[in-house]
């Protein structure tokens, strides 16, 4: 139960792109065709998927203060968490160049739709993002931090496919000619994460009696972001 | 300028407008949009990443004939890794409560595209002292929009500019809060980053249609 909350949760709720705006860089500048999208953002998935289980082990079993007493009682006031942006890195950027060699290897036709997108994704802020997320948001088992990279990851998947289609649409559309490219995409940016923000009250359950009141206000205003978000999801239709 | 020659000025000042890394060249839009609901926070990001990107293009491009080709992002992250710690300790040892609202977002400032762009973009191929003012001129241009954004975004979504109250106060209704006026908290919330940031982009390409794409 706990693994399907966090996993929604980091889908929706907690949606890299529209609540922390992790990864944008790669989000704006490889949503303009669909295909391309969906090779960066299964590279995304996969690489989230196995960094931020490795970087939990690194973090409890390393870095946090007293990771280290494990190695004896001597080491248990150790505290190397100063180095852990350090450790970090240097795993993804590891890992993302051995996933790279094994790809390759092993599956010629995967790594030719993800080839290029590959190392592109080591310096790809969504992915050290979700290792420093799990990290100060203390996630406490292996099973759940896998959970939360393949959450995380399929939630940046679903933004950039979600950006990718209306980018493709709105080639046909009249935009005003200095908002053409990248300001159009920043608002559509703007619009779909306040559609998101209509998740946010999935997890919280009915039965908050008075917080449903003084909610009750803001319910109006998110129905029409959801209206808003339905639109979204015609356009990508 | 004495010190400067035409050239050197215009990597300062290229980055400032016509070339700015965020609304041009579309690069460290991540902390630019997630910690800007407040002035503060901004400048010292700012601050933060105007050290990183001074000092770091300056040692990558002092290194530039030892790197080997196949390992240079490695050796640039971790020449980042190690400015970003920096940062983090000093933050955490001066700014306490600030280190807290930025979270993450230090040492996402490793991963911060704006520095791995300059390092691969200018510092392998320029001396350092060029790499130094390209350095601060990209850093500084991604200052000036961030503090645009946290200004309006703090001036709207709370009233106050650095904490202190500028428009009145909204609960005794001082100021403009006396003839009706509210504080828009939509400002406050993320979506809204990336709207401002879009009109910023869409007043700096009307008055310059040089920069205009076309889709």
């Amino acid at each position: 139960m706990e693994h399907l909350e966090l996993f929604l949760k980091s889908i929706f709720i907690d949606n890299m792109v529209f609540a922390t705006f992790l990864g944008m860089c790669s989000y704006l500048a490889v949503s303009k065709k669909v295909s391309t999208a969906v090779g960066l953002g299964a590279a995304v998935i996969f690489v989230l998927a196995i960094t931020v289980p490795l970087n939990w082990l690194l973090d409890q079993y390393l870095l946090q203060p007293g990771a280290l007493s494990w190695l004896g009682e001597e080491y248990a006031t150790y505290d190397l968490s100063f180095l852990s942006f350090i450790m970090f890195i240097a795993t993804i950027a590891t890992m993302v160049q051995l996933v790279e060699i094994v790809v390759e290897k092993f599956s010629p036709s995967l790594y030719n739709s993800l080839g290029i997108f590959l190392p592109l994704i080591a310096v790809n802020c969504a992915i050290l993002g979700g290792s420093l997320f799990m990290q100060s948001r203390e996630i406490p088992t292996l099973g759940l931090a896998t959970t939360y990279g393949i959450g995380s990851g399929i939630g940046w998947f679903l933004a950039i496919l979600a950006i990718a289609a209306i980018r493709e649409k709105i080639r046909y559309s009249n935009v005003p000619p200095a908002l053409r490219g990248l300001g159009i995409t920043f608002i559509i940016t703007g619009l779909m994460a306040i559609g998101f923000m209509s998740f946010g009250g999935m997890l919280t359950g009915g039965d908050e009696e008075a917080a449903k009141e003084t909610k009750s206000a803001q319910v109006d205003e998110l129905n029409d972001t959801e209206k808003e978000l339905a639109n979204n999801t015609k356009v990508i239709e | 300028m004495g010190l400067l020659s035409k050239k050197d000025a215009k990597l300062i000042t290229d980055p400032l407008a016509d070339n700015n890394p965020i609304t041009i060249q579309v690069l460290g839009i991540c902390s630019a949009l997630a910690i800007t609901a407040e002035l503060e926070a901004s400048i010292v990001m700012s601050i933060s990443v105007l050290f990183v990107l001074g000092v770091g293009n300056v040692v990558v491009s002092l290194m530039r004939n030892i790197i080997p080709n196949k390992i240079r992002i490695i050796v640039q992250l971790i020449v980042v890794a190690t400015l970003v710690i920096i940062v983090d300790l000093v933050l955490k040892a001066f700014a306490y409560e600030l280190s807290k609202t930025l979270s993450v977002f230090v040492g996402l400032i490793i991963t911060n595209c704006i520095i791995m762009g300059r390092f691969e973009a200018f510092a392998l191929g320029n001396g350092p002292w060029k790499s130094f003012l390209d350095g601060i001129g990209n850093a500084a241009g991604y200052g000036v929009i961030l503090i645009i954004v946290g200004f309006f975004r703090e001036l709207l979504g709370s009233g106050t500019l650095l904490g202190i109250p500028v428009l009145g106060d909204p609960i005794e209704k001082t100021g403009l809060y006396a003839i009706g006026y509210e504080n828009n908290g939509f400002m406050l919330l993320s979506p809204m980053a990336l709207i401002v940031v879009g009109i910023i982009i869409w007043v700096q390409r009307t008055r310059n249609k040089a920069l205009v794409e076309d889709h």
